[in-house]
């Protein structure tokens, strides 16, 4: 019996695989796609490469209309950052 | 200013009392002043984790409704002295509970501690969106089973769109904490892995805590883990998470990892 046992199928795969399917259908049904944690990784990590902005300063919102949703990002910038940004890209220019 | 938590997980049973009182507890071992609030109205446990069920007079509704001051509802712990409870209402209803009440009550907790630990309950009905509504940060505890992968996913989304940070375009933090792992389970892959459950709920991990015991026997006799039996597994895996929660870096220990791969070879040859 117990070498049986050990050919018996991995049970664990088969439970992954069903959360996947269900959770693909239940992310679109709730309208909780991760799309939003997702954009705003990408697009803190892009402005990160050009100014230095915390993370909490990022807001991010998507507001549902009739047709179309809007998806509204505000980003607060320190002023000697955004002149930094600037004359680097002024310098940048000229050479 | 303290730092707002919500502990919760959509699904009952998975362990968000019993981590609550063992996070709130292993904070305060630290010399953190630390209150953990009981949102579960008329099934209130936190009191019986923390051994403090003979002493609750007051509860968060009378707080919350201004019927009594907040120290005269907030219960010290016996053994930790900036361990502090404000417990669940038994008799009352959840409807009870007013959003504008519950803000002043926290707002009012964030001047007096350095965490305000909120225990949801489970469901994701008022008590549970009451809970996490102004929190911080949260951790979502989960066990490594289907359902409680689903109800978490489903507790993520109200997270992301329901507390007043999402609303406010925020990010809410979210840390998952894999709770009643049970290693020989998960050796012999009927249990969903550590990387399964991060990988579908794709979460930062803040701990992982066996299946034990210890943690029965610690609940029997109403102190928290890391109280009753402090050198035992679940409560270093607690005192981790604990770490984490204030910034450090710990390293991840899986509970039963290379030893218990040891044990389940020789255990198989004997058998």
């Amino acid at each position: 019996m117990k070498l049986f046992r050990l050919f018996e199928r991995r049970s664990a795969p088969v439970a992954r695989e069903r959360l996947q399917i269900l959770l693909k259908h239940e992310r679109a049904a709730t309208g909780h796609s991760g799309l939003i944690a997702a954009l705003r990784e990408e697009i803190l990590r892009v402005i990160a490469r050009h100014v230095d902005v915390a993370p909490e300063k990022v807001k991010f919102k998507l507001e549902h209309g009739e047709e179309i949703a809007t998806l509204q990002i505000d980003v607060e910038i320190p002023e000697a950052a955004a002149r930094a940004a600037t004359s680097r890209e002024r310098s940048g220019r000229a050479a | 200013m303290a730092e707002v938590l919500v502990i919760t997980s959509g699904k009952g049973g998975v362990g968000k009392t019993t981590s609550t009182a063992a996070l709130g507890a292993a904070l305060a071992q630290t010399g953190q002043s630390v209150v953990v609030v009981d949102f579960d109205i008329g099934l209130r446990n936190l009191d019986l984790a923390l051994g403090a069920e003979c002493r609750v007079v007051y509860d968060l509704i009378n707080v919350a409704n201004g019927d009594v001051r907040l120290q005269q509802a907030l219960i010290r712990d016996e053994r930790l002295d900036t361990l502090y409870l404000l417990a669940a209402s038994q008799s009352r209803d959840k409807d009870a509970l007013s959003e504008g009440g519950v803000q002043r009550c926290i707002d009012e907790l964030r001047d007096k501690f350095d965490w305000v630990i909120c225990d949801s309950p489970a469901g994701i009905e008022r008590g549970a969106t009451l809970a996490m509504r102004f929190a911080d940060r949260a951790v979502v505890v989960t066990n490594p089973e289907v359902s409680s992968v689903r109800d978490s996913d489903r507790i993520i989304g109200l997270l992301d769109s329901k507390t007043v940070k999402a609303e406010k375009g925020e990010r809410m933090d979210k840390l998952l904490l894999l709770t009643r792992y049970d290693s020989a389970q998960a050796g012999r892959r009927h249990m969903l892995s550590i990387d399964d459950v991060l990988d579908i709920l794709s979460l930062p991990l803040i701990g992982i805590i066996p299946e034990s015991q210890e943690i029965l026997r610690a609940s029997n006799v109403g102190a928290p883990i890391t109280i009753a039996d402090a050198q035992s597994t679940p409560a270093c895996a607690y005192r981790d998470a604990a770490r984490r929660l204030r910034g450090e870096t710990v390293p991840m220990i899986i509970p039963g990892g290379r030893k218990n791969l040891l044990n389940r070879l020789f255990g198989r040859r004997a058998a």
